[in-house]
């Protein structure tokens, strides 16, 4: 294992070298286009020995990410924000035809107007889509996780693609150290991807054909939501034995950060948490019992473990980083909906935050947990930052 | 390599650098090597441009934040410990952007003109470097679009101490692929041209 100074599209990168993907077919977005480059220069070096398909948009990388994974290669691809949206109809494919193509999302901002700044909007608006969906916090949870979710992709029990979200700049544009695994240890963590029937120009076999309502359409449709809940129940096995070969922490689908005695809760996703984790050490030292409660996975939903805070904590407040138009933030709504029907429910505290890039200070968290504590005006949709005209 | 005992200047456990340059006059660059020479002493780095679009010729930063502990902070440098000016173009007297520096922060301009000249109103030590002639002297870009990234980093080097000037020589070494040894010799030669604070 090697120690580097490695930004968040530089992770992806030598997590799709080690994972020695076999098709790499993107198109580049800022700020995603640096993975891109990356794959492309590991393609022409023959350290990652792919086929590299330039396309012309985003919607055609998924279709030759599709493809590929059809005929039975490892496929990857990279997007972020307007390319994940163009990307929309594919991915419906991607799922609905079982193919565990793997792909990195760089969170940033819909348009319009124009911004290339982060916020989870754009992956957020793919949730029914039928992917997998992990959130990263830093540049070392962005290469362990590319090679995580391949083999959660890939098991048979499962056959659901995945994406890996790491938001822009803040992580996608950020050097931190990042501990690279060998491509040994990393080769017996992930054996070939060796599907259980595949699609060949000499065989005559059909995917994603055509089904009426008497025939097999719905029964697919429960065969991958049962999939996504077996993904949910493996998901803490494929990370232990990650961390057994990697030393590398896991995490689970909801990481908690000092949560053992915290009186109040705060769940945030992405690199806010690691904001997050400095305001609830700094709460900490003045004997206040706060404490975080990252949302690493949202599909699979874990409402059991969201049901678990719920029982834990009376007090919880959610940090969203996109709107549900109509509906406020997903997470909240989502996390609401998992509370139902525990005994004694908390209150929840629903907070929409550093939409298109705006920063989420310390102190802005600080106050959140503040009067979270204090139980006072807690919001059912609150706006932190928000400039009002005057 | 473990961690370097030294208490990083500022005594905050937390050194954060702004970069003050033009597009194309490599300041990512600077801030990512600045990075790589502390985290080659062990200390847990970051460096990241200012998060957006980059055009040649416009003003753009970049940071570096050097921590003697682990560093989580995922928000932009707020109260730098010290600026580092690229272009002399970017400062004039009153100019703004120092007033977030932290009291008693180094700044490090590159301008032919000794500091007192500048009229800048700094809170802190203020330095100034010849860094075009040097990067000409040793071949760095052209004379029209010299490349000061590295000479900066040696005077800075000197100056801060925040790093020692064998971790930056072979940061280059490591990250800078094209004129390697003249970068090399530059930041050696800028070391050389400035007082430490």
């Amino acid at each position: 294992m090697t120690r580097h100074l490695l930004s968040g599209n530089q992770a992806v990168g030598e997590a799709v070298r080690l994972a020695r993907a076999q098709v790499v077919a993107a198109y580049p977005i800022t700020p995603q286009t640096t993975i891109v480059e990356h794959l492309a220069e590991a393609v022409g070096k023959g350290d990652l020995l792919a086929d590299f398909i330039t396309v012309e948009s985003e919607h055609s990388a998924m279709a030759a990410s599709v493809g590929a994974s059809i005929a039975g290669a490892r496929a990857f691809t990279a997007t972020s924000s307007q390319g994940l949206a163009l990307m929309h109809e594919m991915l419906h494919w991607a799922s609905g035809q079982r193919t565990p193509v793997v792909m990195a999302n760089v969170n940033r901002a819909l348009a319009p107007p124009w911004n290339i700044w982060v916020d989870h909007s754009d992956s957020m608006a793919q949730r029914d889509t039928g992917w997998i969906q992990v959130y990263a916090e830093t540049n070392q949870e962005v290469l362990d996780t590319i090679l995580q979710v391949y083999r959660l992709a890939e098991d048979k029990r499962v056959m659901v693609p995945a994406m890996v979200m790491l938001d822009a700049f803040s992580l996608s544009h950020t050097y931190m150290p990042v501990d690279v695994p060998e491509s040994d240890v990393i080769d017996r963590y992930l054996p070939p991807y060796s599907p259980p029937q595949k699609v060949l120009p000499e065989t005559t076999q059909l995917f994603g054909s055509f089904s009426p309502p008497e025939l097999c359409y719905m029964e697919l449709r429960h065969d991958l939501e049962v999939a996504m809940h077996q993904a949910r129940i493996l998901l803490p096995q494929v990370e232990e034995e990650y961390t057994q070969l990697t030393g590398h922490p896991s995490f689970g689908a909801v990481d908690e950060y000092r949560t053992d005695d915290a009186e109040v809760v705060l769940m945030a996703m992405g690199s806010l948490a690691a904001t997050a984790r400095d305001a609830v050490d700094a709460l900490r030292r003045e004997g206040k019992k706060v404490g975080l409660a990252r949302m690493r996975l949202f599909r699979p939903f874990p409402a059991d473990a969201v049901r678990s805070l719920g029982e834990r904590f009376h007090r919880i407040a959610v940090l969203d980083r996109a709107v549900s138009y109509g509906s406020g933030g997903p997470l909240a709504g989502e996390v609401r909906a998992a509370l139902l029907g525990i005994a004694d429910p908390p209150v929840l505290a629903a907070y929409i935050a550093g939409l298109g890039g705006r920063e989420v200070t310390q102190e802005q968290i600080r106050s959140i947990f503040e009067r979270l504590l204090s139980g006072n005006g807690l919001p059912s949709e609150e706006w932190v930052g928000l400039k009002v005209e005057g | 390599m473990s961690a370097r005992p030294v208490a990083l200047p500022g005594g905050h456990g937390l050194y954060e650098v702004r970069f003050h340059g033009r597009g194309g006059q490599g300041t990512v660059i600077a801030s990512t090597l600045l990075a790589e020479a502390a985290f080659l002493e062990g200390r847990d780095v970051q460096a990241f441009p200012f998060f957006g679009v980059e055009r040649r010729g416009a003003p753009v930063l970049a940071h570096t934040r050097i921590g003697e502990g682990q560093i989580r902070l995922a928000t932009s440098v707020r109260y730098p410990d010290a600026i580092i000016v690229m272009d002399p173009t970017l400062v004039r007297p009153g100019s703004p952007i120092f007033a977030s520096l932290r009291a008693g922060g180094d700044v490090l301009v590159n301008t032919v003109r000794p500091p007192r000249e500048l009229q800048l109103a700094v809170d802190g030590h203020l330095a100034s470097v010849d860094a075009v002639s040097v990067a000409i002297r040793h071949g760095l870009g052209s004379r029209a679009n010299p490349i000061v990234n590295t000479v900066i980093l040696g005077a800075f080097a000197k100056l801060t101490h925040v790093v020692e000037l064998s971790s930056l020589e072979e940061a280059i070494r490591q990250k800078v692929p094209s004129h390697t040894d003249a970068n090399i010799a530059a930041a050696r030669e800028a070391y050389g041209l400035v007082e430490a604070a």
